[in-house]
C-alpha cells in the first residue's frame, strides 16, 4: 500500500512537472518582468526607412501604467522634444514649435517619430493579463531557447489588437517574439526580442525589433541602453509644465 | 453733331497714332472680357460638378461631423433618422459613412479617408455601380488623382487598416474595380470608396452614416436633432469664395492694362492739345465756344474707345466664341488649387459682362480724354493763335 501511494505521488508529481502552466500564469510572470512601480530608462531607437536610417536617443521616466514622460536627446533635430502620457491622454512639445500639442483622434494612429511604433502602441496597457484571455497552445524553440507558444484573445471589444501570438521563454518568462493581429486575423505588427538581460531579478529585453507587418520597411530597432527600476521620480516630472522646461 | 463729325475726321486723319491707341485699348477689352469669362466659367463648372458629384441638393450631417476636424471624425457617425431613412428608401437621398484608415501602396503607409456609399445610389454621379461585384475581395473605387499619386490601377489589391466602432484594429483586403474620372478633387484625393453595407459590417456601425446627401430639388427636414441640414449654398460657399477672391485679385491685371491704355490716350490728348493750339485758337476765333472745343477733343479721345470696341470685336469675338465652344485645356497642376477644373474649362461670357466692360472702359477713356482738353477752357484765342497755351 505504501509503495502504491509512493508510486501515485511520483506519477502525479511528474505529470504536474511536465504539464505546461496555464496562459494566465505565464502572463502573470511576463507582467512581473515588464511592470514595475517605476523606472527610468535610456533607449536608442534605430528607424530603418526605405531610403535612410535614423537613430534617436531618448530618456523616459515611467510611473506605473498611467504616467510616462519621455525626452528626446538626439539627434539635434529632435533634441528637446518631449512627450507626456497621463492615463489615456498624450501631449507632445517640441522646441521649434514651442507649443504643447495634444495627440488625439487620428493623430494617435500616426507613427511616433517616423518609427514603426504608433502613439497608440505607446498608450497601450502593458499588463497583458488585464486585457487578454490566454491559452498555451504549444512549445517551440526560438533563438535557441525553449518557449511556450501562447494565443491571446482580447477580453473586450475595445482592445486595439484583437489577438496576439507570443513565444515566451520557458525559463525566463520573457516573450521572445510576438505577433499582433487584426480582427480579421491579418498580421499587423510583429515584435522580435533579440537580446535580453537580467537586472534585479527580472529579465528584460535589451534589443528588439518592432515591425509594421503591412509596410515594407525593415522595422524599428529598440535598444535599452540603461534601465533603473524602483527609483525615486519627482512628481513634477509628470506635469504639463515639465514639457516646457 | 459737328463736334462728332470733326472728332471722327481728326481721329482717322491722325493715322498710326490713333490705330496704336485703338489696338492697345482693344486688347484691354478682349483680355478683360476673356479673363472675367474665364472666372465665370470656373465658377459655373465648379458649382455644377460639385453639385453633381459631391454636394447634391444639400446634405444632412451628423451633429459632430466637421470635415475640417480630423480629430472628431471617428466620433462623427450615428443611426440614420427615420425621416432620412424614408427619403433614402424613396431614392431621394443617399447616406455616406466616413472613417479614417490606412493603406499601404508600395509598402508605404498612407492615411486615407474611407467612404462607404450605396452602390445602387443615383443621387451623385460617381460610378458607385461599379462597386456591385460578386468577387471575394472588397471592391474599391478610387479617383484618378488618387490612382496617379499612388500608382494604383484597376485590379490592384490594397490592404486597408482601420478601427471599428469600438476602436479595435481590423485589416481587410480590397481590390480596385474602377478609377473614376471626376473633376472634383475633394472626393478623390486621399480617399477610397467601398460599398456602404460592407463598410458598416466591418466597422460594426449597421444603419449608421456620417452624412446623407439629398437629391436635387429634394426638401425635407430631419426629425432628429442629431442630424443638421447643410444647404447647397453653404456647401458651395468655400469654393465660391475662393473663386471670388481670385477674381478680385485679377482686377489688378485689368487696372494695369487699363492704365497702359489710358496712358497712351492721355499722352495723345496732351500732344494733340499742344500741337493743335493754332487750330483751337482758330475754332474759338470763328465763334466756337470753349466748351464745344473741349467737347470736340473729348469726343476725339473717347472715340478711341468706340473704335477699340469695334476692332476688338473683329478679332475678339471669334477667339471668345471658339474658347467658349471648345473650352480651354487645363493642365493637371490646377487640380492642386482645389477647383473642379481638370479637363477643359469652358469660359462663360454674358451680355452683362461685355456691356459692363465696354461701359467701364468708355467712362475711363472719356475721363482721361477730358482732363488734358479741359485746359482749353482757360485759353485765350489770341494767345492760341500765336501758338501759346495755358
Amino acid at each position: 500500500m505504501k509503495n502504491l501511494i509512493l508510486l501515485l505521488f511520483i506519477v502525479s508529481s511528474s505529470i504536474g512537472y511536465g504539464s505546461p502552466p496555464s496562459g494566465e500564469e505565464v502572463l502573470t510572470k511576463i507582467d512581473r518582468n515588464f511592470t514595475s512601480k517605476n523606472h527610468i530608462s535610456t533607449i536608442t531607437m534605430v528607424i530603418k526607412g526605405r531610403r535612410d536610417t535614423r537613430t534617436l536617443k531618448s530618456k523616459s521616466w515611467v510611473e506605473g501604467n498611467d504616467k510616462a514622460f519621455t525626452e528626446y536627446l538626439a539627434p539635434a533635430r529632435e533634441e528637446g522634444t518631449k512627450m507626456l502620457k497621463l492615463k489615456d491622454e498624450l501631449w507632445t512639445w517640441s522646441p521649434s514649435a514651442d507649443r504643447i500639442i495634444k495627440i488625439a483622434g487620428h493623430m494617435l494612429r500616426q507613427s511616433m517619430m517616423g518609427s514603426d511604433i504608433s502613439y497608440e502602441d505607446f498608450m497601450e496597457d502593458p499588463e497583458l493579463r488585464n486585457v487578454y484571455d490566454s491559452k498555451v497552445t504549444g512549445e517551440e524553440e526560438m533563438n535557441g531557447r525553449s518557449c511556450y507558444v501562447l494565443d491571446l484573445i482580447a477580453k473586450q471589444d475595445n482592445v486595439a489588437y484583437h489577438s496576439r501570438k507570443i513565444w515566451v521563454d520557458k525559463e525566463r518568462y520573457l516573450p521572445l517574439k510576438e505577433e499582433r493581429f487584426a480582427k480579421s486575423g491579418k498580421l499587423l505588427k510583429s515584435v522580435e526580442i533579440r537580446k535580453v538581460f537580467e537586472t534585479k531579478g527580472r529579465w528584460y529585453p535589451k534589443e528588439m525589433v518592432l515591425k509594421d507587418a503591412l509596410s515594407s520597411g525593415e522595422g524599428t530597432q529598440i535598444i535599452i541602453d540603461s534601465i533603473d527600476f524602483d527609483v525615486t521620480i519627482p512628481e513634477h516630472i509628470f506635469s504639463k509644465a515639465s514639457l516646457r522646461r | 453733331m459737328l463736334e462728332l463729325k470733326l472728332a471722327y475726321r481728326n481721329l482717322v486723319s491722325a493715322g498710326l497714332r490713333t490705330w496704336l491707341n485703338v489696338v492697345v485699348l482693344s486688347i484691354t477689352y478682349v483680355l478683360i472680357i476673356w479673363h472675367q469669362g474665364f472666372f465665370s466659367g470656373i465658377l459655373r463648372q465648379s458649382e455644377h460638378d460639385m453639385i453633381k458629384d459631391e454636394v447634391g441638393g444639400g446634405q444632412y450631417w451628423y451633429k459632430s461631423y466637421d470635415p475640417y476636424d480630423p480629430i472628431s471624425l471617428d466620433e462623427s457617425h450615428g443611426i440614420i433618422s427615420p425621416k432620412l431613412q424614408s427619403m433614402i428608401n424613396k431614392n431621394e437621398a443617399t447616406p455616406i459613412l466616413i472613417r479614417q484608415a490606412s493603406i499601404y501602396p508600395n509598402g508605404r503607409a498612407q492615411s486615407i479617408l474611407l467612404k462607404g456609399i450605396d452602390p445602387s445610389q443615383k443621387i451623385l454621379s460617381i460610378p458607385s455601380g461599379k462597386l456591385k461585384t460578386d468577387g471575394e475581395a472588397l471592391p474599391i473605387l478610387v479617383g484618378r488623382r488618387m490612382a496617379i499619386n499612388n500608382s494604383l490601377k484597376i485590379g490592384d489589391f490594397l490592404t486597408i487598416r482601420l478601427r471599428d466602432s469600438k476602436d479595435a484594429f481590423d485589416a481587410v483586403e480590397g481590390q480596385i474595380v474602377e478609377i473614376m474620372n471626376t473633376r472634383v478633387s475633394t472626393i478623390d484625393n486621399g480617399q477610397l470608396w467601398i460599398p456602404l453595407k460592407k463598410m458598416q459590417e466591418i466597422v460594426e456601425m449597421n444603419g449608421e452614416a456620417t452624412l446623407v446627401v439629398l437629391g436635387q430639388n429634394v426638401t425635407g427636414l430631419s426629425d432628429s436633432p442629431d442630424w443638421k441640414f447643410r444647404e447647397q449654398k453653404l456647401l458651395l460657399k468655400d469654393i465660391i469664395d475662393v473663386i471670388k477672391s481670385k477674381r478680385i485679385a485679377s482686377v489688378i491685371l485689368y487696372i494695369i492694362l487699363l492704365f497702359l491704355a489710358m496712358l497712351a490716350i492721355f499722352d495723345t490728348q496732351v500732344l494733340s492739345v499742344f500741337r493743335r493750339r493754332k487750330e483751337i485758337g482758330t475754332l474759338i476765333a470763328l465763334g466756337m465756344t470753349r466748351l464745344r472745343v473741349v467737347r470736340l477733343f473729348t469726343f476725339e479721345g473717347a472715340m478711341n474707345g468706340v473704335l477699340a470696341a469695334l476692332v476688338g470685336a473683329v478679332y475678339g469675338i471669334p477667339i471668345l466664341v471658339l474658347t467658349a465652344i471648345n473650352g480651354i485645356p487645363m493642365p493637371d497642376v490646377v487640380d492642386s488649387l482645389g477647383f473642379a477644373l481638370s479637363g477643359n474649362l469652358y469660359p462663360l461670357y454674358s451680355a452683362g459682362l461685355v456691356i459692363g466692360t465696354i461701359i467701364i472702359v468708355m467712362i475711363t477713356v472719356t475721363i482721361v480724354s477730358y482732363l488734358p482738353s479741359s485746359k482749353i477752357a482757360n485759353l485765350k484765342p489770341t494767345e492760341a493763335l500765336k501758338g501759346k497755351i495755358g
